[in-house]
């Protein structure tokens, strides 16, 4: 099952799990995802441990139009394509064959759509998308008409998973370099808080019975 | 780990080898080692501690650092016994030291007086196995008041108007209302219902040796670093230790009890780290290890005299299985909730507990309760609002306009026990140490479902009253996944309709007793735990009753 598959069973199923369901059943393929704490606390590195220069330069490019940059960072700035190199150089052997044989299927598309052009990397962010949404066989997006070939569809939802976890992860533990990811859905990177913590609750009186007149409506 | 735990010989005949050591086995092994029993602990998992705690998604939620990974333990799953099962991820556990108890929700309800007597007061429900409790709410309430007081509970005591009566008041106030909570309470009381404030097994005020709740915000699927949720491992295990009779021995995976030719049961086999296989002998075996690993175990201690498994004469082991209905409706609000801090829940309310099932049509009951219980990636899964694309501008800036203004409403709920949801053996598939997976059985009742949708729509008036600016949910749907383990070797004073007595006492082996989630009769009302760690010191002082009485041995 993939993961809208997952999350279209939680929701219509009602399983009455919530978010306890969603994280039992991650994509086992985001648990490759991951690396060794220490790796994880320094910079985003300046050399690649699993990508060639090129390869990342690909890479790179898709995610920055999954969680593009506009007046706010996106993946790019989060260092994404660092945080995917190392986890598959690390624990994330058991992907590494989905993005050798994946990135190919990928440059293949772009010639096949755009034949003046040979590396998605070169395409226009429009003409980007559309490879994308060919690959994306949940995409709600017009797409080209053939079909994608599986294993590049597995290679865009592995990517896209990655991508979100590198952009959305705690900084302590390798991605969402300098905390843009957080920035941008507002959690504060501490992990002490003190009420109020929102808008609703911050003039909160404190508890009060109900009232008579209240139990009366 | 303590220095004074005692390191016993598999050959000494400890007076309890108790198997696991979440929510019930913490309490059991405090208890019996207090009242001066040589206890072995065995459970499954890895003993982490505070240190090990993190708030790595990756890591904890993604690899299943704290619960059953999917992979050593494999499941199938089929909705009916006339089907082939399939191989399907069908459940999570905790699986270390404090099992569940360390990575959930610490909602923590009692069980009302109904929930004990519910045949006798709605009748029959046709083609189910309802049945009273062979105990009442009067008989455990002493017990809730123990756990509340013992393991560190927070609430208000007569906050509600339908709570059942209660012997003394919670040690310490609750926890700071959320964002969530203020909406939900405000838009109840609009409709005339009773919000309260949600009693939780979270410190609101620090303990000796343990923090109170800081509101990290990594709360539902993680362990707590500053020991402030009141799992096991934070409270009884530790006061086992003290004891110096009580050892914890991890990594040990029982996977047979022995019994002698008399039928009494003589230790339990298990597997140590490195896979080598030991026999830890036993005067006498509680078993803990939840609504499925419970079952599991009688069902794979199967021999000549036992042919169908242990304790198992009335067929019924795994049986009767209820994993508790609902489901989640969810609404964004205008402004920033932040509800991501602090834990999951803040307010409660129970005016739907006791439904007529003359007026509304179906038997159930259930409760409401205000929470956001992602963590950031969980909501980029699964929490953005329906037909949000998956990626790009737009994916964009749903993450940013949602993660802090969304929250949930829980709907909790009954499930009737029906003899053909279960878990049991699957015939094919083996787990990593070549023992047969659990297969899980289960389709609900349709009333069960019908509960469901009568709740989500008491949810959506809520939203509706607090002003909502988008809400959703999905019809309720059969289950197929499940963490809620319940009544699966129910109690019972009939051997032939129950797996123990109201001593939690096996029918059939004397000196062989349960006590976890699959000793309940039926499923409350959404929030089992407080439930189970009640029985588990309520079956502590029977047990030590009947040891002293020389009643277990003799």
């Amino acid at each position: 099952m993939n993961e809208l598959n997952r999350r279209d069973f939680l929701l219509r199923a009602g399983t009455g799990l919530s978010a306890a369901w969603v994280t039992a059943n991650w994509p086992a393929i985001l648990s490759a995802a991951t690396h060794a704490h220490n790796a994880a606390k320094a910079m985003p590195p300046t050399k690649y441990e699993f990508f060639t220069p090129e390869e990342a330069a690909e890479i790179e490019a898709i995610t920055a139009r999954l969680i593009p940059t506009d007046d706010t960072p996106g993946a790019r700035e989060a260092g994404v394509v660092y945080f995917i190199d190392r986890g598959l150089a690390t624990f994330g052997l058991d992907d590494q064959k989905t993005y050798r044989e994946g990135l190919p299927e990928l440059q293949a598309r772009v010639s096949e759509v755009f034949p003046s052009a040979s590396k998605f990397s070169g395409l226009a962010t429009e003409q980007q998308d559309a490879v994308l949404h060919s690959f994306d066989e949940k995409s709600n997006a017009p797409r080209p008409a053939f079909r994608a070939r599986s294993g590049a569809q597995n290679f865009f939802e592995t990517l896209r998973q990655h991508t979100i976890t590198g952009f959305l992860i705690d900084p302590d533990y390798g991605g969402n370099h300098d905390g843009v990811g957080w920035k941008l859905i507002g959690r504060e990177r501490e992990h002490m808080f003190q009420a109020p913590f929102g808008y609703y609750d911050k003039d909160y009186p404190g508890w009060q019975p109900a009232t008579k007149e209240a139990e009366k409506k | 780990m303590t220095v004074d735990q005692p390191h016993y010989k598999t050959s000494d005949e400890v007076d309890f080898a108790i198997i696991g050591s979440g929510a019930a086995g913490g309490i059991l092994a405090k208890e019996l080692s207090t009242n001066g029993f040589r206890v072995v602990v065995l459970e499954q998992g890895p003993y982490l501690t505070e240190a090990d705690f993190t708030h790595n998604e990756i890591e904890i939620l993604a690899q299943d650092k704290l619960t059953n990974h999917p992979k050593l333990q494999p499941n199938t799953f089929r909705k009916t016994p006339d089907e082939k099962a399939k191989p399907q991820r069908a459940l999570v556990y905790g699986r270390c030291v404090g099992g569940t108890s360390v990575h959930f929700t610490a909602n923590f309800w009692r069980f009302h007086e109904i929930d004990f007597i519910e045949r006798s007061k709605v009748g029959p429900v046709a083609g189910t196995g309802l049945m009273d409790w062979p105990i009442t709410y009067a008989d455990l309430e002493p017990y809730y008041t123990k756990v509340e007081w013992e393991i560190g509970v927070s609430g208000l005591a007569g906050a509600s108007p339908f709570d059942p009566p209660r012997s003394k008041p919670y040690p310490m106030p609750p926890l700071p209302v959320k964002s969530s909570g203020v909406i939900f309470e405000r838009a109840a009381r609009k409709l005339g219902w009773h919000p309260f404030p949600a009693p939780m097994a979270i410190l609101s005020q620090a303990r000796p040796g343990r923090s109170a709740c800081v509101n990290c915000g990594f709360c539902l699927g993680f362990g707590c670093e500053v020991g402030a949720k009141s799992s096991s491992l934070a409270t009884t295990i530790r006061k086992a230790e003290r004891t110096g009779r009580c050892e914890i021995r991890p990594n040990s995976y029982v996977h047979r009890i022995e019994t002698d030719a008399n039928g009494r049961v003589t230790g339990t086999v298990y597997f140590d780290e490195k896979r080598n296989t030991h026999l830890q002998r036993a005067k006498a075996v509680v078993v803990c290890a939840n609504g499925a690993e419970t079952p599991r175990l009688l069902l794979l201690s199967a021999n000549k005299q036992f042919p169908d498994g242990l304790a198992n004469s009335s067929g019924i082991v795994g049986k009767y299985l209820m994993l508790n209905s609902g489901g989640v409706v969810t609404g964004q609000f205008e402004h920033p909730l932040n509800d991501y801090k602090g834990f999951a829940v803040s307010r409660v309310l129970h005016d739907f507990y006791e439904l007529d099932p003359q007026k509304v049509g179906f038997y159930g009951g259930g409760g409401l309760d205000a929470r956001f219980d992602f963590t950031p990636i969980s909501f980029a899964f699964g929490g953005l609002s329906p037909g949000t694309p998956r990626w790009g501008k737009d994916f964009k800036a749903a993450l940013a306009q949602e993660f802090n203004r969304t929250m949930e409403i829980f709907c909790h709920g009954t499930s009737l026990p029906l003899e053909n949801n279960s878990f049991s053996l699957d015939p094919d598939l083996k787990d990593a140490w070549g023992l047969p997976a659990l297969r899980l059985t289960y389709k609900d009742h349709p009333d069960d479902l019908k509960l469901g949708n009568w709740m989500f729509a008491r949810a959506h008036e809520l939203f509706d009253a607090a002003g909502a600016q988008k809400k959703w949910s999905f019809p309720a749907g059969e289950q197929q996944f499940a963490v809620h383990l319940l009544g699966s070797c129910r109690m019972g004073n009939d051997p032939k309709t129950s797996v123990i007595n109201s001593h939690h006492r096996t029918h059939d082996v004397k000196n062989l007793f349960l006590c976890d989630g699959s000793s309940l009769v039926t499923s409350g009302r959404g929030q089992p735990t407080m439930t189970i760690e009640a029985l588990a010191f309520r079956a502590a002082d029977l047990i030590t009753a009947l040891a002293k009485r020389g009643e277990i041995s003799a």
